[in-house]
């Protein structure tokens, strides 16, 4: 009898079993690379913590820096790091938003937007130190407001845009339109659409955005290098709020600053040996603030989507 | 081609149709049939028109999707629309509260006129917001906002700016109570709308656009993603609201048309083939791409 083309069962199972090899060998490297990865980072984080293991105590952080690297710490590093970090969100928040929002639901789709939104995704692919040679150009010197918080923020405001536009997008689009469709056929407009429905339930993603924007903004130094931050502050900005009225104060956005990983970085290019220790308890603590940062993020975000499940 | 029908003539057709219906039946015994429940209603009067459309056209780009439809909506009647896929009934629905409007590059020609008023629902001057004010629309899909169940039936009415706790509890009981889901709900107007079960959730939609008193209700397709038993509960519904509100439904299913709807319009390629009283569509109609549709031929 001829040949059939139907294969018997003995071939299906001979084929079938080195398809399955085959499986078991992707899932192999893919456990590989993975840990691999894992473990780099676990032994990069454990490597700082052995160095700085000296320096770690309550006087690291409520220490101003010192020329001796036992009195050292990061006092005005981690209050510059969260102050900036403070003006980088109430800036880049709502104006990321807005941006996304617009184009988005708002504008037509034409050649225009297009080159806007190809020119929004290039951006976040912009060396950061562009953005620090942009900012001593426009905010030192053009605006005047000096190599202070404000400009740090505002710098690092710029650079964390793209990022947060693109998740907001993306964010905004996951709104199925089948929800458009049931607020615009009971009357809605554009914006009440966007502003009662579109935004809350793509809250997790904006928030997500911002957080991811904002751990990658902690650990900028070459803006912050270029637009002139100090390397040794011995005081703290003015407080922000005061004892007399209005008992709000803005002289800290002007006040000179240092930031986490520029106080990081003058350590390390001391040739004394013991600050290398303080360098490396700050790289720990900043790697742990980015890690807790996406902790933050993956937590709002797994929240938000047991609250909304399309 | 497209067949001009005034409610007169749907009258007249209905007299002709009412000593016939014995031997079509006869006729058609060796087709699968269409199981209708023929009931005294369908035989009734037709109401005068709440809404017609005259000279329709519509494009979806150079797509001319709709081809110079003329149909009147009965007042307080159920007006079916069938068809095949792609038919252009769905697109016809959408034109009566411009949801076409959202997508770029869409053009109407010709004119839905609402009565009394005699606004022309696609005519360019006409505002699109001030439309879907005035006419409902409930989804294939169900799709409550991700809400709870008394903020999605509220939320048409705090778009008309009513802010009274006591006036926005009691018409939003009174919708839910329409949509005859009061009693599964009344327990739980603080969940999550999400939390419901498929048909309660269509209910809860039902409800959210009769919550505004629309002069017109739109379906769409509104029980395909349900299962019979729910299926059973809307088309119910349908039935009910004819005695208070306008309702005009797609349905590419032959059987609930004929269950639920006093009128059908039959569509085809994007042109009105035939409207006519729902008994006279499906035992005796005048088309024979009608006949052969509903008799299983094709679609």
């Amino acid at each position: 009898m001829a040949a059939t083309a139907q294969m018997t069962l003995e071939e299906i199972r001979r084929g079938l079993s080195w398809r399955k090899q085959l499986d078991k060998v992707f899932v192999l490297i893919g456990l590989v690379i993975l840990f691999a990865c894992l473990a780099i980072l676990a032994l990069l984080f454990l490597d700082l913590v052995r160095d700085g293991a000296s320096r770690f105590g309550w006087s690291f952080f409520t220490s101003f820096p010192s020329r001796k690297a036992v009195n050292a710490g990061i006092l005005s590093a981690s209050v510059g790091t969260a102050l900036m970090m403070f003006v980088t969100a109430l800036v880049a928040l709502p104006v990321g938003v807005a941006a996304a929002i617009y184009l988005e639901e708002y504008a037509p789709k034409n050649w225009f937007t297009g080159i806007i939104e190809i020119n929004v995704t290039n951006l976040a692919g912009v060396p950061s130190i562009i953005y620090g040679l942009l900012a001593l150009g426009l905010f030192v010197y053009q605006f005047g407001f000096g190599q202070s918080i404000l400009t740090g923020g505002l710098t690092l405001a710029l650079l964390i845009l793209p990022i947060i536009i693109v998740a907001t997008r993306e964010s905004l689009r996951s709104v199925p339109k089948a929800i458009r469709e049931a607020a615009y056929g009971l009357g809605a407009t554009r914006w009440e659409v966007t502003k009662d429905h579109v935004l809350p339930y793509s809250t997790g993603g904006i928030l997500t955005g911002l957080i991811l924007g904002l751990s990658r903004a902690i650990g900028e130094t070459a803006p912050i290098i270029t637009i002139g931050a100090l390397a040794f502050i011995a005081y703290l900005p003015p407080s922000p709020v005061t004892s007399e009225f209005p008992f709000l104060s803005f002289e800290w956005l002007m006040s000179g600053f240092t930031a986490m990983p520029i106080q990081m970085f003058n350590w390390v290019s001391r040739p004394d040996q013991a600050f290398q220790a303080n360098a490396a308890a700050a790289g720990a603590i900043l790697l742990g603030m980015t890690l807790a940062m996406n902790a933050v993020a993956i937590f709002i975000r797994y929240r938000f989507r047991k609250k909304i499940n399309w | 081609m497209a067949t001009m029908l005034e409610p007169e003539d749907v009258l007249s057709n209905q007299k002709q149709a009412a000593p016939m219906q014995g031997d079509t039946r006869a006729q058609k015994a060796e087709t699968p049939s269409v199981a209708i429940a023929f009931d005294e209603r369908k035989a009734t009067r037709a109401n005068p028109p709440k809404a017609a459309a005259e000279k329709l056209n519509f494009w979806y780009g150079t797509n001319h999707a709709l081809k110079d439809i003329n149909l009147p909506i009965a007042e307080n009647q159920v007006t079916a629309l069938i068809g095949p896929s792609g038919c252009g009934k769905s697109t016809f629905l959408r034109c009566f509260n411009r949801m076409h409007d959202l997508q770029p590059a869409t053009k109407y020609q010709g004119a839905i006129t609402l009565r009394p008023d005699n606004v022309n629902l696609v005519g360019p001057e006409t505002d699109p917001i001030e439309v879907r004010m005035r006419i409902g629309m409930v989804f294939q899909k169900p799709n409550p906002f991700p809400k709870t169940v008394f903020e999605n039936v509220a939320y048409g009415l705090k778009l008309r700016g009513i802010k009274n706790r006591t006036e926005l509890a009691e018409r939003v009981e009174k919708a839910l109570r329409g949509a005859a889901i009061w009693d599964e709900v009344k327990n739980r107007l603080n969940d999550s709308a999400l939390a419901l079960s498929g048909g309660q959730m269509q209910r809860v939609c039902i409800a959210r656009a009769l919550a505004t008193e629309p002069e017109l209700l739109l379906f769409d397709e509104p029980t395909s993603a349900l299962d019979p038993i729910a299926t059973a509960k809307i088309e119910e519904l349908i039935t009910e609201l004819r005695q208070r509100v306008t309702v005009l439904i797609v349905t590419h299913n032959m059987q609930q048309a004929a269950r639920v709807s006093d009128f059908t319009a039959f569509m085809y390629l994007g042109e009105l083939v035939e409207m006519d009283s729902t008994s006279k569509i499906f035992t005796n109609p005048s088309k024979k791409a009608t006949e052969d549709y509903i008799t299983g031929r094709y679609g």
